[in-house]
């Protein structure tokens, strides 16, 4: 029986979903309709929201949109270029109007079903249709999570805030505890009265900086913000004859309680989507929050028939869900046409030192990888496009000649802004790294040979091998040189497109672990062993993760094996008998933990507990005896690393103030930074001359808060960024604005967007959203004719229009990297309070 | 790692400072009988130009600490420099004038400089000693968060008092509606205590570190017939008691930050006087040589 027969409509293609990624499938599948003269679409665009582009209807008012990846051409049937949130939804508006666009709105689809090739899709007003194809193009955000209880879809109920100036004088209800609701409830309290609602007895979930807000306006008797801790919301009821128009029924701790309000709005975070996508059967990689869906090159899944675009595919920028949305119907149509960042890939591949055609050459890479060959095209090739492509030729004529074609092509992409990536022409025996850089790219050898030196000893890797994968893994400079060999090509993939495809394949993070695993063991262990004798032990030693917090083990407890720390800090303490507890010592990624219990002491003599997440290889007493018998086994400077440790323990367990301060300053975050400010307040006149410095030599916005943050014992660790070893920031920017320099820098590079993420994303408050701040006069005409404001952030500046215009870009200290004489902020400081330091640093703050 | 700016480097410009003192004194003892020391022998010019330079030098502090882009050296070393050369200014113009005073220009020069250094000299000593005294006032947190504890604990003592008579809800009210904290430049220099309370209605009465609202609280316990009132009254004794607490770091802490600055507005616009002074004084001595 076909579809029509039960009254359903049926399509080639229905589309879910009208972000960017939907709405240009649509245009494309309306073009072809056009192009056939169809009589009815062949296709539907079905979007739950009452507007199109949900996602993109929800940014803050007069948002400054990005075209980044500004080197992507844009490859669709709707226009979009660079302007604010209102210029392109209304540019959007007119093009599905022009091209009579099948589309349906509050058609939110909440089931998908597939019966002999055919798709039926549920819709949450009852409605059901069915089609060929289904393309999701649902992104990432999910449906805001609603309150669950009777009244919940009233319409003063709200799960979102566009504009708190928007509402004015109301009694209004803000429910979660998390840093969205925190922010509504802070914006709305400037001319509104506000109650929030904690479902629990703290806000244990926000950022620092919201926590403190948050805590100071709820005690402020002169703001009307009140709390109501351990709250849940039991009914909201319209009541229109009263002075305010809802009342909402709580219970608290006291028993029920009723206020009346204006309005309620809600922030309970959002339902991700994932659970909706496994429902029509789509298998994810693995259970990690950020997994993606496996897909083929042309965005298909496991299910034939139904494709992924967009943000859910893993593509977070506007310009490649639209690309995607044209590419995806034309595939789908059996037209396979090159993917609209097939140049890409073509300048990638300028100067190798063969001719194929760039499909082809991609071929060949993956086969040449053994541990790529598992990955599916799609990812290979993307991973591609996001590395770069590193040719080595010797000295001579034919380096010559690639210099000039590579030249050539430079000068065709000039233009371009930024420049699309071309391959990089490297000399043999040039340096591609050097010890104690930072930089946590991750190299494959496609072909010929690297010589890797490291203590003294210098190995040579080949053809398929991959390097680079410790500080990958560990967050902290390189520990080795790699020099490039003869006539070898390499791929140096960046940190975040590594982590994403870590998190996203298994295969991939099998092999790299055990490969790190291995070189680690050699490296701490048995320098001289080969290779194939680590092998087998490196995969009988498991890897743990440990939270923030977590004991890795306690004092006095038995102990049977040892752990290698490979990311993250661990602390120890120890406890004498009625004694308070002792912190003795901190350690870091390359260090042993617990290695006493194989050195001849069963019994734990400290508690070890990770400071931040952190990861270890735990290696057993079976394992250890077989790795001191290799050949050259460090016996020697192990025991010697014990005696050491054993003094340093001893030293620090009777200096307890000193264990106070470390304790403290692992409770910062610090066991994570690697280049922290830090104020001596027994120095510190206040004069704030350090953040003057910071405004005047960074846009005129300072990004650090001297004031702010936590002292002990006379150290004053100020809100400003510590460059941690795995940069939370740098987790989700959607354009990849967050880049670490080689001496460690984390900086915002200019391809920021403003979406927010990393300021959310950063546990320690220290990036924030700001416009460009207007310029000033000279210093001397301020010294002598009083003009401007005088160094420093201006309080309260009003941004120019152009800035406006511009929109708010993210924030952050960058370390001065691009200054000389280092760190304005300690430059400036006339009494030498401020200074920065490394984690190694810190034991000299001990004194 | 942390050396404060005496110490800077090993004091390596108390050094430079006490050679140059020497090689100025050497310079000033070559003054032979014949003619007196003064300031228009050979010596008294070297004195002079190498004063006045000095000054000029000391002077362009106020610009290089607020050159953020960049420069010689670091802040810190300038200052340190600075108070050791600022030092030896006393002796090279002592040296250069000779001690010859008079009622003129040349000694207004002088006693400026004077005032400059002496309130130089009450600076590094503020410097020096209070930071550490005021992170101590603290208690780990900052000027923020002594007063967010005290907006806390007013809250809670407003409402413990609402829950007592109406004598003590008067009496902690009009205590806490007319605390104050700061005031003018003098106030918070001195730390004075401004605050009021209303005894009876109408009559406000000084009210300093307000310790009638705590005795009054403490001397109406013992006489209160209510059990549910005393536990009130306990609970409020104990806020107000903290709350005096947290008054006085406040105070503290305005008090010592307030020297920490103030006297820099006496050090730079004598500073300014003083260039003044010193630019008729050279042009003078060449005019009527
Ligand atoms: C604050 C912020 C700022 C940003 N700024 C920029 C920028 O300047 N430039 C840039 O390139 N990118 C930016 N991004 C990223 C960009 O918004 C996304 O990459 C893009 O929207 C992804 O498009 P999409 O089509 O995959 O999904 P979305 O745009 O998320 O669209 C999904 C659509 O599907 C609908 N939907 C969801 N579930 C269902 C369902 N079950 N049934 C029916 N419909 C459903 C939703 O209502 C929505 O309309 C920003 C993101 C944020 C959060
Ligand atoms: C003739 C001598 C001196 C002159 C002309 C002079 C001038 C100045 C000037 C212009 C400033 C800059 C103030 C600002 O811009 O904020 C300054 C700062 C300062 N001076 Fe002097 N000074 C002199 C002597 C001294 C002496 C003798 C001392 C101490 C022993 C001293 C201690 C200081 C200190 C501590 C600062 C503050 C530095 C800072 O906060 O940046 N000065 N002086
Ligand atoms: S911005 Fe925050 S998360 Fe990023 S490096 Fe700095 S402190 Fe770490
Ligand atoms: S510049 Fe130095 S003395 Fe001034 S506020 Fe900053 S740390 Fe304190």
């Amino acid at each position: 029986m076909s579809p029509e027969q039960h009254g359903e409509q049926h399509f080639g293609i229905a589309i879910v979903g009208s972000g960017p990624g939907g709405l240009s499938a649509a245009a494309r599948a309306a073009f072809h309709d056009r192009e056939s003269g169809a009589v009815t679409p062949s296709y539907v665009l079905l979007e739950g929201f009452s507007a199109h582009a949900k996602t993109i209807q929800q940014y803050q008012k007069g948002k400054h949109v990005m075209a980044e990846p500004g080197f992507l051409d844009l490859r669709s049937d709707f226009g979009f270029r660079e302007g604010t949130r209102e210029s392109i939804l209304d540019g959007w508006s007119a093009s599905l109007a022009e091209n009579t666009v099948n589309i349906r709105y509050g058609a939110e689809v909440t089931r998908i079903s597939q019966e002999n090739h055919v798709f039926t899709l549920h819709t949450a007003d009852g409605g059901r249709l069915t089609a060929d194809n289904v393309v999701l193009g649902i992104g990432t955000a999910g449906n805001p999570r609603k309150l669950g209880v009777p009244g919940e879809n009233l319409l003063l109920v709200q799960y979102q805030l566009d504009d708190p100036d928007e509402y004015r004088g109301e009694t209004i209800v803000v429910v979660g505890a998390g840093d969205a609701a925190i922010e509504n409830a802070l914006g709305l309290s400037k001319q509104n009265r506000v109650i929030i609602v904690n479902r629990g007895a703290e806000f244990s979930r926000a950022k620092e900086g919201n926590l403190n807000a948050v805590l100071a306006a709820i005690n402020n008797p002169s703001l009307p913000f009140d709390c109501l801790y351990e709250s849940n919301v039991k009914e909201v009821v319209e009541t229109p004859d009263a002075k305010t128009p809802l009342a909402v029924t709580f219970n608290t701790p006291e028993g029920e309680k009723t206020i009346d309000c204006h309005r309620l709005i809600a922030r309970l975070g959002g339902v991700p989507p994932r659970k909706f996508v496994e429902s029509i059967g789509v298998t994810f990689p693995n259970d990690k929050p950020d997994a993606i869906p496996e897909l083929s090159r042309t965005y298909e899944t496991n299910v034939p028939g139904l494709y992924i675009i967009g943000a859910l595919a893993g593509y977070p920028l506007i310009k490649q869900a639209m690309n995607q949305g044209y590419d995806v119907v034309e595939f789908i149509r059996g037209n396979l046409i090159k993917p609209a960042d097939h140049p890409l890939l073509e300048y990638q591949f300028h100067c190798m030192p063969f001719l194929r055609d760039a499909d082809d050459v991609l071929a060949m890479f993956q086969q040449r990888i053994p541990m790529f060959r598992q990955l599916n095209a799609l990812a290979f090739r993307e991973l591609l496009i996001e590395s770069n492509v590193m040719v080595a030729y010797p000295a001579g004529p034919l380096l010559v000649e690639a210099q000039a074609k590579l030249k050539a092509l430079q000068a065709q992409l000039a233009d371009r802004n930024p420049r699309p990536r071309t391959p990089r022409l490297i000399r043999e025996g040039d340096y591609l790294y050097r010890a104690g850089e930072y930089a946590a790219s991750f190299f494959t050898i496609i072909e010929g040979e690297v010589q890797v030196e490291e203590d003294g000893y210098s190995r040579t890797l080949e053809r398929g091998q991959f390097f680079g994968e410790s500080s990958l893994i560990s967050g902290r400079p390189r520990i080795d040189s790699a020099r490039a060999g003869a006539s070898c090509i390499l791929i140096e993939t960046p940190r975040r497109t590594m982590v994403k495809l870590l998190s996203s394949n298994e295969e991939v993070r099998a092999g790299v672990d055990w490969i790190f695993v291995v070189r680690e063991l050699r490296r701490q262990f048995a320098p001289e062993a080969e290779f194939t004798d680590l092998r087998e032990i490196a995969l009988a030693c498991p890897i743990r993760q440990y939270r923030a917090g977590e004991a890795l083990y306690a004092q006095n407890d038995p102990g049977d094996v040892m752990h290698l720390v490979r990311r993250g800090s661990v602390t120890l303490t120890r406890a004498v008998a009625g004694g308070p507890e002792t912190l003795v010592a901190e350690l870091r990624s390359g260090e042993l933990v617990g290695q006493m219990a194989l050195m001849g002491d069963a019994v734990r003599r400290e508690t070890a507990v990770a400071s931040v997440a952190t990861e270890t290889i735990e290696i057993d007493r079976r394992n250890f005896l077989a790795l001191m018998n290799k050949r050259g086994a460090r016996v020697e400077s192990l025991q010697r690393k014990v005696s050491q440790r054993l003094l340093t323990i001893s030293e620090m367990e009777v200096r307890q103030e000193s264990g106070n301060l470390m304790r403290f300053l692992m409770n910062q975050g610090l066991g994570e930074a690697t280049d922290t400010l830090i104020i001596n307040e027994s120095l510190c006149v206040g004069c704030d001359n350090c953040e003057k410095a910071c405004a005047e030599t960074h846009g005129g916005i300072s990004r650090l808060n001297r004031s702010a943050g936590a002292t002990f014992a006379r150290i004053h660790v100020p809100v400003s960024c510590r460059h941690c070893e795995h940069p939370h920031c740098m987790k989700d920017c959607p354009p990849n604005a967050l880049q670490r320099a080689v001496n460690g820098e984390v900086f915002i590079s200019d391809a920021c967007i403003g979406c927010g993420n990393c300021e959310k994303n950063c546990p320690y408050g220290v990036i924030k959203l700001a416009y460009e701040a207007p310029k000033k006069p000279g210093l001397l005409q301020w010294i002598l004719f009083g003009i401007g404001s005088g160094p420093g952030e201006e309080a309260g500046y009003q941004p120019s229009k152009s800035a406006k215009e511009k929109g708010k870009r993210a924030v952050k200290c960058d370390a001065c990297m691009n200054r000389r004489g280092g760190a304005a902020c300690v430059a400036a400081c006339p009494t030498g309070a401020a200074q920065r330091l490394s984690p190694e640093q810190f034991i000299d703050l001990l004194g | 790692m942390f050396e404060n700016i005496l110490r800077y480097r090993s004091a390596r410009y108390f050094w430079w400072s006490l050679a140059l003192v020497l090689v100025c004194v050497g310079i000033y003892v070559t003054h032979g009988r014949a003619e007196p020391p003064n300031g228009g022998t050979w010596q008294g010019y070297t004195l002079g130009t190498v004063g006045a330079l000095l000054i000029v030098w000391l002077t362009w502090l106020g610009v290089r600490k607020r050159r953020y882009g960049g420069g010689v050296g670091s802040v810190q070393g300038w200052t340190s420099a600075h108070v050791y050369l600022g030092t030896a200014c006393l002796v090279i113009g002592s040296l250069h004038s000779a001690l010859q005073f008079g009622w003129n220009v040349h000694t207004l020069a002088y006693v400026l400089m004077c005032l400059v250094i002496f309130s130089g000299f009450f600076g590094l000593y503020v410097y020096v000693n209070y930071p550490r005294v005021l992170s101590d006032n603290r208690l780990g947190g900052n000027r923020e968060s002594l007063f967010g504890e005290l907006f806390e604990l007013n809250e809670r003592g407003l409402a413990l008092a609402r829950r007592c008579s109406v004598q003590v809800q008067q009496a902690v009210n009009s205590a806490i509606e007319r605390t104050v904290v700061g005031g003018g430049v003098w106030a918070q220099l001195s730390g004075a205590d401004h605050s009021r309370i209303e005894t009876e209605p109408g009559k406000l009465i000084p009210h300093p570190d307000q310790q009638l609202a705590i005795d009054t609280i403490a001397s109406l316990i013992p006489r209160s017939e209510k059990a549910q009132e005393v536990v009130a009254l306990e609970e409020l004794l104990s806020v107000l008691c903290r709350r005096q607490t947290i008054l006085r770091r406040l105070r503290h802490d305005i008090r010592m930050q307030g020297w920490l600055q103030v006297w820099l507005y006496v050090h730079v616009p004598v500073t300014i006087a003083l260039i003044g002074a010193l630019i008729v004084h050279i042009v003078t001595t060449f005019f009527y040589w």
